[in-house]
């Protein structure tokens, strides 16, 4: 007995350390319960609340709360001020007339949270950060063509571009012109840059400050004494959750009512609407420029250099470079049903590649669905299914795709419908699913990204991330294409080359007149859609859930859908 | 080998579990061809139905058949369960023995790069495993079986640990055990003791941690295939089932009842057989 | 005894060496990227993520970050968060309380529900309680803890409305009310991971009763004429002890990297949840730091085993 007693000290130890921690220090908060609290979940969350440091979207939604930038864009794409105090315009003197500088004049009387005043000082010291390498901000590409940022006055700063820059309303604008508080970054400038406590803790200007952040689970916010309105604020305390699933975020919101918000939702139609039979809430559609499309290696996978190189330029792919199979499959694709079945109110199919803002989706193109259509287009190519074992080919090659896309239900049910649909034409296709950490990222020496292209078909989604869709269309011109000789760094993916479109792009580059730009980038789009050189599917919105009782809600693809919380209210 | 079919027979336990696995694996190898409907058919008009005469097991939300789905599936699932727990004990019974049976610098050794191989993280080393060998094995065993084999290996080849721990254990006992000893005296060859002597009265946790090990397998291989590790998303694993149904529990939950029975299914009755075959084997109930 | 405690201290530190040196190699290999979700952002240049790259360290070979780490490490620095740009130390601690407090309470009522079950089931084999037992454990068992956990909350949070689905870290113990709600939320995750591990421990303990309760000396014992308890209690228990004691030392360290599905599906802030967020963001120095840990305490509680085996069993020599 006495040596079994000392067993189970080791069963003891597991309560003692838990005990243990029921003692760990918590930082003290007060009473939530009588206070106006808005209960925002986050299946991703956020880590970092400096948004230039940040390395993905989720930290926007959190920073955008509490920083402002100078101006940002609704859903029209029309331009909204934030800090500065006049839109820069030819008439008013603030753009140059031949768009080499804008000069914007900002609000005075702008307070920090912490009671600091906000000044010109403070947008050239976000320049001077964000392009500092050592910060190594992920913000820095629309800071790229600037020669100079200039405090003129307090209240005045003037931007000077490199060359003419069409799109000289990018740089302090929308999600990634937030602006930083320089006195709370001043000393962290460089290198020591990821340790600053604003990182965690910033400073800002905008309707609510952050009171506590625990990266990955919690953010607490409060009204912010010095906001411009804080009279008009919706709430006394923000709670931010983070973590768990996108399904059951939606349910907390729908089905329990534990959060008023839930935001990037993607869950079947038929999900969506069991759950919103509880009542709690509903669902918010923001469709903006994400286009979830097919790829199309224009080279041959499965040809390897001598280098080891699969998809060289160097080498065609076989049937896929013929217009007429590419059509083919364009016909054989059900575009109407994976949005049905797999969107729901959440998608709208498109044959597009470029759908956003509204003047730019091209009024040329369409889309059908057609079988027939697609199996005479095959015959005609010369694709004829001739040793009978139900996949076409020709010249002894068998008509079989390899069709690949990141882990993701949604994305899996549209390849299996994909495959459905190209089994009755005669196409083969083999699907193959890679962990989203691998199939995105930019690591040269994996043969699974998205860059690389070891496959035949790719299916995911992007978009131009403001109004001006220049950095967009850019991804299909030569000097994109992703090859070894790059590091397979180039966004051109399919590796689709064509002077004609290069030339265009080119245009699009110097012509200031936007009317004319409109025109060019509906061009190329056209040229895209109509050679069917990629197969855009859908125009994915973003989906938010919203408890029924919040209103004021003005979710815009330009900007994170925290832009404008200080409008949040809960109604009674 | 007769005496111990004949303890076993008299298990009454056992042999109902035997009855029930030989049913599912002869379904899973007869049914796909007596059941004449496909399982990999999309039809959004037959969507989330439940069952019916015309779908015994009900449709999914994509309208395919959840029966000959299961069927279908069912041979990886129960194939890749019950290879790579095989695997798994293998190694760790040999680990273990050996270990537990020399003792001294072999133990540590081995014990050593027991602890190594706990601690090594299982995610990011199953990425890596994938991405370095994948292509190797498929390019010598073909796109199908290449994949077979890397799962059944990466299953096995990170559920050994906890075996080799508790046979080691076990023989620590009793290979100080008079009958052992005894044994040993009258010279008995290594492999002799360690088979006869030592490893059947050590065997009945090895036998539960099969037993758990396969169902945990079968569900082990479907977040394989959701980190785009396993077999490709068309194959409708048992695991992959069950987690497909999470989002419709409540509007159809008869796609997930019935993958969830088929589990539980194969695991009860391999329970009842490693039972009957622990008490079987064990020299002292004979 | 001592003398072997000294040796295997000190065997521990090559062992935790070649281990650190392993996981690193892996983790530095493994594809990835923390710069995954931009990957398709077309104003991010090819020389903006060379440069990010650059700023986390990742273009030194890595060997250098290796002992670059070991150098820190000794120094009780575990390195920047690549996402949150914080120590790592700082993230763990601020998991800890919640992971040990939910997973730790899991653990310990799968062990206090595991042990009377197991060894009833195993003396009273065949009964109506062994099959219940064993059936209702299995079927636990075969259901993943992403399936049980969100049949729960299916059933007491969103049709019963009883418990809340969401665990929440704000909330602090301040009176009986605030003790009533931590309780509450602690439920359905402690229920469900603790039943999980009930499952499996009885299994294994019932197997190892039953295996003691057919050696001689239990025979001999029960011949002698001793009451069946103390047979049980004095004897059987000691020896079947060891495959348990086993398992828990395998198990105890996982308290501490928390568990991962059941933290993700009630949204517990635990070092499980932290440690899949960070591998699938590729943010190496909290992969590292959490899995060196665990490291440790698998050495350590390993070693705690192979002592307890001696101390339950004389016999057992080194």
């Amino acid at each position: 007995m006495r040596q079994g007693s000392k067993s189970i000290l080791l069963l003891a130890i597991v309560p003692i350390i838990s005990w243990l921690s029921a003692c760990a220090p918590q930082s003290p908060k007060p009473p939530a319960t009588e206070q106006k609290e808005l209960r925002l979940l986050y299946w991703q969350a956020p880590t970092i609340l400096n948004p230039h440091l940040s390395n993905g979207y989720k930290d926007f939604e959190a920073a955008r709360i509490t920083l402002e930038p100078l101006a940002s864009f609704d859903k029209n794409g029309e331009m909204v001020l934030f800090l500065a105090a006049e839109k820069p315009t030819l008439e008013n003197g603030g753009l140059a007339a031949d768009a080499t500088s804008v000069t914007w004049k900002l609000k005075q009387g702008v307070k920090w949270s912490d009671g600091k005043p906000f000044t010109a000082a403070d947008v050239v010291f976000t320049y001077e950060f964000v392009t500092n390498k050592d910060v190594a901000a992920n913000s820095v590409g629309v800071y790229e063509n600037i020669a100079k940022v200039e405090a003129v006055d307090d209240y005045t700063v003037k931007i000077t571009f490199k060359e003419p820059n069409p799109a000289w309303f990018l740089p302090f604008t929308g999600a990634e012109g937030m602006i930083l508080p320089r006195h709370q970054f001043e000393q962290y400038q460089g290198a020591k840059a990821r340790e600053a406590p604003g990182n965690l803790i910033p400073v800002g200007t905008g309707p609510y400050r952050v009171v506590e952040f625990k990266p990955g689970d919690t953010a607490v916010y409060e009204r912010n004494p010095e906001f411009r309105e804080v009279a008009n604020l919706g709430f006394d305390r923000l709670l931010l959750k983070g973590g768990g699933d996108s399904t059951s975020a939606a349910r907390s919101v729908l089905q329990t009512g534990e959060a008023d918000y839930a935001f990037n939702l993607q869950i079947e139609p038929q999900v969506l609407q069991q759950m919103q039979t509880g009542g709690k809430g509903k669902i918010i559609t923001s469709f903006g420029p994400l286009v979830e499309r097919i790829d199309i290696n224009h080279s041959d996978p499965n040809h390897t250099t001598p280098e080891g190189e699969r998809s060289n330029v160097k080498f065609p792919h076989p049937f896929l470079t013929d217009k007429k199979v590419r059509q083919a499959l364009n016909f054989a694709i059900d575009r109407q049903t994976i949005v049905s079945q797999l969107y729901g109110d959440t998608g709208k199919p498109t044959a597009n590649f470029l759908v956003a803002p509204a003047a730019y989706n091209s009024p040329n193109t369409s889309y059908e669905f057609n079988p027939q259509k697609a199996a005479a287009l095959l015959d005609e190519a010369g694709w004829k299914d001739t040793n009978n074992n139900g996949i076409r080919d020709k010249n002894g090659v068998e008509m079989k795709l390899v069709f690949q896309t990141s882990v993701n239900p949604v994305r899996q049910k549209t390849q299996q419908i994909i495959k459905q649909s190209l089994k009755t034409v005669g196409i083969e296709v083999e699907l193959k699913t890679i962990d989203a950490s691998i199939f995105f990222s930019s690591d040269p020496a994996n043969p699974d990204t998205i860059a690389r292209f070891s496959a035949d078909l790719e299916l995911y989604t992007t978009g131009n991330n403001s109004p001006e869709p220049g950095d967009y269309m850019k991804t299909y011109t030569c000097q994109e294409i992703a090859q070894k000789s790059n590091n397979w760094s180039g966004q051109n993916f399919a590796r689709y080359c064509n002077p004609t479109y290069d030339a265009l792009w080119q245009k699009s580059q110097t012509e200031l007149d936007p009317k004319k730009r409109e025109q060019l980038f509906i061009q190329m789009n056209d040229m895209l859609v109509k050679d069917v050189e990629v197969i855009p599917l859908v125009n994915r919105a973003d989906a938010i859930a919203l408890n029924s009782s919040i209103i004021g809600l003005d979710l815009t693809p330009w900007d994170r859908n925290t832009w404008n919380i200080k409008d949040w209210q809960r109604q009674n | 080998m007769g005496d111990v079919w004949r303890q076993f027979r008299r298990d009454k336990m056992a042999v109902v579990g035997m009855g029930v696995l030989a049913i599912i694996i002869l379904s899973l190898l007869v049914g796909p061809l007596v059941y004449g409907v496909p399982g990999d058919e999309i039809d959004f008009t037959q969507a989330s139905l439940g069952p019916s005469w015309q779908h015994w097991f009900g449709t999914n939300d994509l309208g395919q058949d959840q029966l000959a789905r299961v069927l279908w599936g069912g041979r990886i699932s129960l194939a890749v369960g019950v290879s790579a727990i095989a695997l798994a004990i293998f190694l760790g019974v040999g680990i273990g023995a050996v270990a537990g049976f020399c003792g001294g610098v072999i133990d540590t050794i081995l014990m050593r790069i027991t602890d190594l191989c706990l601690a090594l993280p299982q995610l990011p080393l199953l990425l890596l495993v994938v991405y370095l060998f994948r292509d190797a094995i498929k390019a010598v065993a073909g796109p199908e079986w290449g994949i077979f084999y890397l799962v059944i290996f990466v299953i096995g080849g990170l559920n050994w640990m906890p075996v080799a721990r508790l046979v080691r254990a076990g023989f620590l006992t009793v290979r100080q055990m008079d009958y052992v000893a005894a044994a040993r005296s009258l010279g008995a060859s290594p492999m002799r003791l360690i088979w006869v002597h030592i490893l059947p009265n050590a065997i009945g946790p090895v036998i539960v941690a099969a037993t758990l090990g396969v169902g945990n397998a079968i569900i082990t291989e479907s977040t394989l295939s959701f980190l785009g590790l396993g077999f490709p998303p068309d194959v409708p694993t048992w695991g992959r089932m069950l987690y497909e149904a999470k989002d419709y529990l409540d509007s159809a939950p008869h796609m997930a009842i019935f993958p969830g029975t088929v589990i539980f299914l194969t695991v009860l009755s391999i329970n009842y057989i490693g039972d009957g075959l622990r008490d079987a084997i064990d020299p002292k109930t004979r | 005894m001592n003398r072997y405690l000294i040796k295997r201290l000190l065997i521990s530190i090559p062992t935790l060496i070649a281990i650190s040196a392993v996981i690193f190699t892996v983790l530095a290999l493994a594809p990835g990227d923390p710069l995954g979700e931009f990957a398709t952002n077309p104003s991010l240049t090819a020389e903006v993520r060379e440069n990010i790259r650059k700023s986390l360290g990742l273009d030194l070979p890595i060997y250098i970050r290796y002992f670059k780490w070991v150098g820190a490490f000794l120094q009780g620095d575990m390195g920047y968060s690549f996402n949150s740009r914080s120590p790592v130390s700082e993230l763990i601690i601020q998991r800890l309380p919640a992971t040990l407090f939910v997973v730790g309470s899991a653990y310990i009522v799968g062990v206090l529900v595991a042990f009377p079950l197991g060894i009833v089931s195993a003396i009273k084999r065949y009964s109506i309680i062994d099959q219940i037992t064993t059936t209702l454990g299995l079927i636990w068992f075969s259901l993943p803890t992403f399936f049980t956990g969100l049949l729960v909350i299916l059933l007491f949070s969103v049709q019963l409305k009883w418990l809340p689905s969401m665990y929440d870290s704000t909330l602090e113990v301040r009176d009986w009310a605030s003790f009533g709600a931590m309780v509450k939320q602690c439920i359905l995750p402690v229920g469900v991971l603790g039943l999980y591990q009930a499952a499996r421990l009885m299994r294994f303990i019932r197997a190892s009763v039953l295996e003691q309760l057919n050696q001689e000396y239990v025979r001999t014992a029960y011949a002698k004429g001793l009451s069946g308890m103390r047979v049980i209690f004095r004897h059987v228990l000691r020896n079947a002890l060891i495959p348990v004691v086993t398992l828990v030392a395998l198990d105890v360290p996982g308290v501490f990297t928390g568990a991962l599905v059941t933290e993700q599906v009630f949204r517990v802030p635990g070092i499980g949840a932290l440690l899949i967020d960070s591998i699938y963001r590729s943010d190496t120095p909290v992969v590292m730091g959490i899995t060196f840990i665990y490291a440790i305490l698998i050495v350590l509680f390993n070693l705690v085993a192979d002592i307890l085996y001696s101390l339950l069993d004389p016999r057992v020599e080194y």
